[in-house]
């Protein structure tokens, strides 16, 4: 997981100006790879509330109750890094956490659900889906929560590995299907 | 490999490496033509494949910037990518899913068999389809294909054993892994399918027929081939003759060059073919190259297409095994019954965990669409690949209102959608989702149309010079030594994925191309 700076190998960065840290939970995706107990994000544009409203806002946009805050976390390290690279768009972030206000990360779900209707047009809200959607399902947490196995060259593909291990229907007769290659 | 001099007035200039311009390319050198390919991306290799999805897609895709406009779907929700194709050498035959199908006869006589669909700019093809077959059975010869000439099928992956019960349920009967460019055993110098579900990232074992480790090699061995990659041709020349006689384009630095030709053939992809003919205009073509009939970048197809998932209470894995193999082919036929002329396929489909959310589901978020999410690994898929109705103004078109790196126009790309493509895809989605909840779905889920994998039509060949662009061999039909050799030539699109088709007619025409020469006529 080198998204994730491990809190015992985190450096001291000169430019960081917030922080989101949790503990890995036991039995989670993120304790399959997590390489210590806690995991941690430094930002370099964002602070750590702002940057603990804009995961409350991930997690508002494609919640999964059991994925680990630290994959939310990295939707936030990535906005992170755009408004670090980009003037206009840390505007339009500082510009709709302004909009959803300093109590959104801890009012109910329903209240955030309402929050963020009420803005679904803005570039704030269109920017935060797409990355959402973009940084959320494509780390190795969420293949783990999920049981994607993704790359498969470096194994063999899948050949020997369950293509075909479906047991809860009908084998597809040999006529329409095709031989394994020897 | 050879390097031929920019004022080599002898050479043909093919632009594009894709199924068109690759093959065209092989078919000419291997003749003894000495050919110029420019080629608009990098070239990669199976060992620089990338395996990560979002890398892989930036690595391979065009995306270069274009507009939208009209009605259809594709406009809202991928306003910045109306077309997914690839820039790369080796084109989008680098990514395709590799299934390779053949036309109908009856789908080359589109306007008599359909009759006269109101709002649609139909014809015939002028090629008879016992010539087109020959060509056909060269190039399933040529890339493998499964199920023909003795090469058996691919293995029945969990995805396609879903598709396969749900089908016979509902009393298909053409159903099976389809005929695929996909080696199911070594050949050719390639290696055999390993089932990685990685179609669209490149494949590495080069099971999958790419020209960018076939036919250019092999055009490259010749000794007659000069590739110039990184290159993007942005005027087609001509001389006071109303001949085209050179190519200007972009190197890789971005500096200007001039390379003279005896023949040009155009293969860019149906958006990025329609968009040079247009931007080639002179005092003697104001309209642009080869555009008498104001032909040019009109009829745009694109297949209609949109994804169904399953989703079941056992797991499918649908990401393990080949990404397109399995087929229904029961309602490719002309039934207007059904409420449409016209037939579609329906194809087996899976995508990777970060693509699914982002290409194969409906806008949305919250906790409706993060649960069907939450059902990735017991979801099974399925594709429609349906021919879509030419309509004039459909059409790729010069934005001057944005402009590209080199300062030139950008396409825009504008598509309304027929009523007969509505009633296609609504009978198309009505079946797939009948089929799934048969077999005790707890949920199917109708996707958006993605960004257009197939693009076509845009430089068609007609029997009448006022109909299209080209003729029967792709020659345009106002300048004779100036072709279309890509999917921009298909008079319609039919039902099948049309590679087989570009292969066919590439293969075709490089006998045409290489006589003429010979005879002096070009």
């Amino acid at each position: 997981m080198d998204e994730l700076v491990s809190i015992n190998r985190r450096e001291a960065l000169k430019a960081a100006t917030g922080l989101l840290t949790g503990l890995v939970v036991a039995g989670s995706p993120l304790s399959l790879i997590a390489r210590g107990p806690a995991w941690a994000v430094d930002l370099s544009a964002l602070t750590t509330p702002e940057g603990s409203t804009l995961m409350a806002v991930a997690r508002t946009i494609a919640p999964h109750d059991k994925l680990d805050e630290a994959a939310y976390a990295l939707v936030v390290q990535a906005l992170d890094a755009d408004a670090a690279k980009d003037k206009k768009n840390r505007a339009m972030l500082k510009e709709g956490l302004a909009k959803l206000g300093p109590r959104f990360a801890a009012s109910s779900e329903s209240d955030r659900v309402a929050a963020l209707k009420k803005i679904e047009s803005s570039g704030f809200f269109q920017a935060m889906r797409l990355k959402t959607l973009q940084v959320l399902y494509s780390n190795p947490i969420a293949y783990a929560y999920f049981g994607y196995e993704g790359e498969a060259f470096s194994k063999g593909g899948y050949l020997s590995r369950g293509f075909n291990d479906l047991r809860w229907l009908p084998e597809v007769p040999a006529e329409d299907s095709g031989p394994m290659p020897t | 490999m050879s390097s031929i001099d920019f004022n080599d007035s002898n050479a043909v200039v093919i632009i594009g490496s894709g199924a068109g311009g690759g093959t065209l390319a092989h078919e000419l050198t291997r003749r003894g033509v000495k050919v110029v390919l420019l080629e608009a991306g990098k070239r990669q290799s199976n060992a620089s494949f990338s395996q990560v999805p979002g890398d892989a897609f930036a690595q391979l895709t065009w995306l270069d910037p274009r507009t939208q406009s009209g009605n259809w779907g594709v406009a809202r929700d991928f306003p910045t990518l109306p077309a997914w194709h690839c820039k790369t050498v080796g084109g989008t035959t680098v990514h395709w899913t590799a299934a390779t199908p053949r036309l109908q006869p009856w789908e080359l006589r589109a306007k008599t068999v359909y009759g006269d669909v109101p709002g649609t700019s139909l014809i015939d093809w002028p090629i008879q389809y016992d010539e087109l077959f020959k060509y056909y059975e060269i190039a399933e010869q040529r890339l493998g294909v499964t199920r023909r000439n003795g090469v058996p099928g691919l293995p029945a992956s969990n995805n396609f054993k879903v598709m396969y019960a749900v089908a016979k349920k509902l009393g298909y009967k053409q159903v099976h892994t389809g005929y695929m460019a996909i080696n199911p055993r070594p050949a050719d110098g390639r290696g055999f399918c390993i089932q990685q579900g990685f179609c669209v990232q490149g494949c590495k074992t080069r099971a999958k027929w790419s020209t960018l480790y076939t036919e250019i090699p092999r055009a490259e061995s010749t000794g007659n081939l000069d590739l110039r990659a990184e290159c993007t041709a942005t005027k087609i020349e001509h001389g006071a003759d109303g001949l085209a006689n050179g190519v200007v384009y972009r190197d890789a630095r971005g500096k200007e060059q001039r390379q003279k030709a005896r023949i040009v053939c155009v293969a860019g992809n149906a958006i990025e073919t329609a968009r040079l003919l247009l931007l080639s205009d002179s005092a003697k073509f104001p309209h642009g190259l080869a555009n008498s009939s104001g032909q040019v970048g009109r009829n745009y197809c694109h297949h209609i297409t949109g994804f169904v998932w399953g989703i079941f209470d056992k797991p499918v894995y649908s990401w393990r095994g080949a990404t397109l193999a399995g087929v229904i082919e029961d309602e490719v036929i002309n039934e207007p019954k059904r409420g449409f002329v016209g037939g579609y396929r329906m194809e087996l489909v899976a995508l990777d965990l970060p693509t699914f959310p982002l290409v194969g589901l409906p806008y949305g978020w919250g906790r409706d669409f993060s649960s069907i999410i939450e059902g990735y690994r017991n979801m099974a898929g399925m594709f429609i690949n349906g021919e879509d109705l030419p309509r004039a103004d459909n059409r790729i078109t010069l934005n001057a209102n944005v402009k590209d790196a080199y300062g030139l126009p950008v396409p825009n790309v504008h598509v309304d959608e027929h009523s007969n493509d509505q009633a296609m895809r609504k009978h198309s989605q009505g079946q797939m989702s009948k089929m799934y909840d048969a077999i005790g779905a707890k949920r199917t889920v109708i996707g958006p149309t993605p960004p257009a994998t197939h693009n076509m039509c845009t430089a068609r060949m007609s029997a009448d010079p006022r109909d299209g662009v080209t003729n029967a061999w792709g020659q345009t039909h106002d300048v004779k030594n100036l072709f279309v050799s890509d999917g921009s030539a298909l008079t319609t699109p039919g039902a099948a994925n049309p590679t087989l088709t570009i292969v066919a007619l590439a293969l075709r025409q490089a006998e045409y191309i290489s006589q003429e020469m010979k005879t002096g006529q070009i």
